[in-house]
């Protein structure tokens, strides 16, 4: 896999004398510490990580952790203090203002939390405006917006205006918008928490559907972690400006790297992300290994049924090579476990 | 912390009062710089001179002879041609090009397309009531002054709004000189302007300016920072450039405000181009103020009417203006096919009617003018005759009480007590407010007061000035509770204090004029209508503002109605009951000062005489410099102590 995204030793210090604290002993004090002895706050410190193409990748961190610092510093809506921002291989933060405009009207495009839909304009207009900013002529643009606007599902709202439309259609014309100039990156910013749990949901299996659609590379930031495993290939776990942990929804819960990262994953149904790989065993004796046999990679949830079902344990397969067995008493120590 | 502070104010302040009345007794009539009236100190007489040779110098001096010549001369032309279109017969004409038929079609039509046409409606009748009242020509001449100032008040105040939106620190550049030109008392610029510009229409424009671009200009920065961040956020990430953002993004959604903006910009400039009738702008304010100066009760009463409508039609068809702004984006294609329809006919009937104007003298000249206003003055005429006659007994009792208890002992104490006194005091709670930075501005401004000769006709203004406040404290803290825990009462009174707002501020005088003649309580109770509205306003919002489940928690405690307004709503509203105070204060002084037309001493008699007579025209200036320096330092010590000094000591969340 390529990598679209790579950011290296990211940092956002807001105050006085911002640069004279990035690297340094001080950074490391706590949060209000560091504020009391110089003035200043590290809203984002010394963050990296790569993200491959096509891939969804999920920052998640309770309010004030610096994830939607960490993520206007990556398109400049905030400039940065000190590190490296490459899209596409492309540095971003040393683009003059005409070069870092003509990134953001093709290379990226944003989705926000309060969608930042434009009252004035009708759902059509606020769809095309990227590509109108982009000096595209008229029919063009609205064909184009038309596409994307059945993309979304929005098709016979074309001529309403925002405050016509509910939360969840109004964040329907954001993606749109987002959508519209084709771009290789979309950062989405918390663009569902204002949404009711329901429509998030909706929102959520939708962007699915439009990764599977359109396959784009995604940057999503929340601070829900339901939402984080649902929609995440790898999620990255943020606090007090820095990463915590970066892994696969599977390897946060499995092997979540401190107390502050177990305790998110808690509540969550681990048979639900857990494969049997995580719960495999050594057989010991040749009489397990009479079962039947299941992929590696199957999540438990789906496997409970026919290890319950059978007698003995069933074989886990990794390509053909055999990697031990799970019996009943596995598979309830993860269900039952969940709560405890 | 913030109880500390404020426990601690109270016995200082106590202490501080008692003082100064003490030492006030014992001091009392001595180093209070007495002067006469129609006496002059030396800086006065060199005011003068600085006058006079101003004026001497007008066409050998390079800059007075081409920046300012030519300033008059573009904003006088630019007048006379709008006069000629409205009131004032060009050369070779018999009368104005457009006469009263065109101009109430085009009225109306420009209302029906900005608002709609029920304002438009009102609109057409307000104008046609204008030539009723019979005053159609100097109607027109006070619009033409109107629309001279405010489209150069837009010009440059849209503008300039806009940086201050955008650019923090070109606000901060134009903060303190906004400021000045809203605290200081309009009537004070009269005189200096109209020695640089000379009297006349262009002179009126200028003062308007003054007045009127602070309003402009504030609303649209106001307007363009309201405008959500996450849309700005939005339109960057998708690569606009400054101006594409400018011009998609941030004035699309500012409309609105920046509608109100100009709606406040007309009504300060309609407020002003009256007043500045004192410079000899032609208009309704001239009628005003001569039969204010004839206490002529009858027709300020017509003309104040006029004055009135006008203020009327122009306030709703731009608040309609602005509500339509933000109406029209969801309007149906249908409606808006119709609406064009309509204003597409309307425009072919406008055009009829200019023609009708410009070609018959029923269009142009105002047929029956007069026809109500006349029978209007004599009634008002009589009516306040009636008053004088059979309520002077009930008139003089009350005068009579209120100056014996309470004015006339106020007045005594601040014109008697000697100046190093009183300005201790000053410097005093300049300190306890404001620290010594303030402290150092008010001994400054102190001493400029002093330094004007003026200090004993600056303590009688002062002593008007504090007791109109009272007053309306006193109805702002009444109402303003009352309102804010009430919505009926709110929904009754607020649109009668809003109309209360956009009147002119000399207009307030009229009826008071009938009731009290030229007396000094014409100018306080005039200042107290013209003040109060402000005030009452600002504490029901603050009293609306006290959260509803604070109120809750005080009720389910066992508080009655009584407690719940003095111990949570009052004290939660201090901010607003002390800005209202700042506010108060303000109004009160710029009121007070005008009533010096209409026989209240102090400074605004001295304006007001420097205008009439040239040699006081030194002591006129010094009076108007005096009245700056009280409205900065009443300004800057109420400012200081509506903020409580512990907000740095919170220092929370950026």
């Amino acid at each position: 896999m390529t990598t679209t995204i790579s950011v290296r030793n990211l940092w956002k210090v807001f105050g006085p004398h911002p640069e004279a604290i990035v690297n340094s002993p001080d950074a490391m004090l706590s949060r209000s510490e560091l504020r009391k002895k110089t003035g200043a706050t590290a809203a984002v410190r010394d963050v990296s990580f790569d993200v491959g193409e096509g891939e969804v990748f999920v920052v998640m961190g309770l309010s004030g952790s610096g994830k939607s610092t960490l993520v206007r510093c990556m398109t400049r809506l905030i400039e940065p203090t000190a590190g490296e921002v490459l899209i596409q291989g492309e540095d971003v933060l040393h683009a003059d203002g005409a070069r870092l405009r003509e990134i953001r009207r093709t290379k990226f495009s944003m989705v926000f939390q309060h969608f930042g839909l434009l009252p004035h304009r009708r759902v059509i207009d606020n769809v095309a405006f990227g590509l109108e900013i982009n000096g595209i002529k008229k029919d063009k643009r609205y064909a184009r917006a038309e596409e994307v606007v059945g993309l979304v599902g929005l098709q016979g709202y074309e001529q309403a205006y925002p405050e016509q439309l509910s939360g969840g259609m109004q964040q329907r014309v954001g993606l749109a918008r987002a959508l519209a100039s084709d771009p290789a990156v979309m950062f989405f910013d918390e663009p569902f928490s204002a949404l009711d749990p329901l429509i998030r949901r909706d929102m959520q299996t939708e962007v699915i559907r439009l990764h599977e659609e359109v396959g784009k590379t995604m940057v999503f930031i929340t601070h829900d972690i339901h939402e984080a495993l649902r929609l995440g290939d790898r999620i990255a776990i943020m606090r007090d400006g820095g990463l915590v942990q970066v892994g696969t929804p599977e390897e946060l819960i499995a092997q979540p790297a401190d107390d502050y990262v177990a305790n998110f994953v808690l509540d969550f149904p681990k048979s639900h992300v857990l494969t049997l790989r995580w719960i495999a065993r050594p057989a010991t004796s040749d009489a397990e290994l009479q079962g039947p046999a299941l992929p590696a990679n199957m999540v438990i949830r789906d496997a409970a049924r026919t290890v319950l079902e059978v007698d003995g344990p069933v074989r886990v397969m990794d390509d053909g090579a055999l990697l031990g067995v799970v019996s009943t008493e596995e598979i309830l120590a993860v269900i039952a476990g969940a709560q405890g | 912390m913030l109880q500390r502070l404020r426990t601690q104010r109270g016995p200082q302040l106590a202490l501080l009062l008692t003082l100064w009345v003490v030492l006030g007794r014992l001091f009392a009539g001595n180093w209070t710089f007495p002067l006469d009236r129609s006496s002059l100190t030396p800086f006065h007489t060199w005011l003068g001179n600085g006058m006079d040779s101003i004026d001497a110098n007008r066409n050998t001096n390079p800059i007075m002879s081409n920046v300012v010549e030519g300033i008059r001369n573009g904003i006088d032309g630019f007048v006379a041609a709008l006069q000629n279109l409205l009131s004032q017969p060009p050369a070779g004409h018999q009368f104005p090009l457009v006469g009263w038929l065109g101009v109430i079609a085009i009225v109306t039509w420009v209302v029906y397309a900005t608002a709609n046409w029920r304002v438009a409606t009102l609109a057409g009748i307000g104008f046609y009531a204008l030539g009723a009242l019979g005053f159609w020509t100097e109607s027109m001449d006070t619009l033409a002054l109107v629309i001279a100032a405010v489209v150069i008040a837009l010009i440059i105040g849209i503008p300039l709004g806009i940086l201050s939106g955008l650019f923090p620190r070109f606000e901060k550049l134009m903060t303190p000189f906004l400021d000045f030109a809203q605290v200081m008392p309009t009537f004070v610029y009269l005189m200096p302007v109209a020695l640089f510009f000379l009297i006349g229409p262009a002179s009126a424009t200028i003062v308007t300016l003054i007045y009127a671009i602070p309003p402009a200009l504030r609303i649209t920065a106001v307007a363009i920072r309201g405008v959500p961040t996450v849309t700005v956020e939005a339109g960057t990430s998708l690569g606009t450039t400054r101006w594409q953002l400018l011009r998609k993004v941030q004035l699309p959604q500012a409309k609105r405000t920046i509608v109100v903006g100009i709606n406040q910009t007309i009504m300060a400039a309609l407020s002003m181009v009256t007043i500045a009738a004192l410079i000899d702008a032609p208009g309704l304010g001239q009628v005003v103020v001569q039969s204010l100066q004839k206490l002529d009760v009858g027709t300020s009463f017509q003309a104040g009417l006029a004055i009135v409508v006008m203020a009327i039609v122009l306030d709703r068809a731009t608040t309609a203006a602005a509500a339509k702004v933000q109406r029209e984006s969801v309007q149906a294609a249908r409606t808006r096919l119709r609406r064009r329809l309509g204003l597409g006919i309307g425009f072919v009937g406008v055009v009829v009617a200019v023609l009708v104007s410009y070609f018959t003298v029923f269009g142009a000249q105002f047929q029956g003018s007069g026809f109500i206003g006349l029978p209007f003055a004599d009634a008002m005429q009589a009516g306040a005759d009636w008053v004088q006659l059979h309520w002077s007994n009930a008139t003089s009792w009350y005068t009579d009480l209120i100056s014996n208890w309470f004015l006339n002992p106020l007045q005594s104490a601040l014109v008697g007590t000697p100046w190093f006194l009183t300005g201790a005091v000053v410097l005093a709670l300049a300190y306890m407010f404001g620290g010594p930075r303030l402290t150092a501005v008010c001994a400054l401004l102190l001493a400029v007061l002093v330094g004007t000769g003026l200090w004993s006709d600056a303590m009688v203004t002062l002593a008007a000035t504090f007791f109109a406040a009272a007053i309306t404290i006193v109805l702002g803290v009444f109402f303003g509770a009352w309102m804010g825990r009430n919505h009926r009462v709110d929904s009754i009174l607020r649109p009668v204090l809003d109309a209360g707002q956009v009147l002119p501020a000399f207009v307030y005088l009229v009826p008071f004029l009938g009731l009290f003649g030229a007396t000094r309580f014409t100018a306080i109770l005039a200042a107290v209508v013209y003040a109060a509205p402000a005030s009452v306003k600002l504490i029901a919002d603050g009293v609306r503002g006290v959260p509803q489940t604070i109120r809750e928690a005080a009720l389910s405690a066992g508080a009655n109605t009584w407690q719940v307004i003095t111990k949570v709503e009052l004290p939660m509203a201090r901010h607003a009951i002390a800005l209202a105070t700042n506010q108060g204060l303000i109004y009160v002084l710029a009121m007070v000062v005008v009533g010096g037309l209409v026989g209240a001493g102090g400074l605004g008699y001295l304006v007001v005489a420097g205008f009439a007579q040239s040699s006081l025209r030194g002591k006129g200036m010094a009076a108007g410099l005096a009245i700056v320096v009280l409205g900065i330092l009443i300004d800057r010590i109420t400012q200081a102590a509506s903020q409580p000094r512990v907000r740095a000591s919170i220092g929370n969340g950026h």
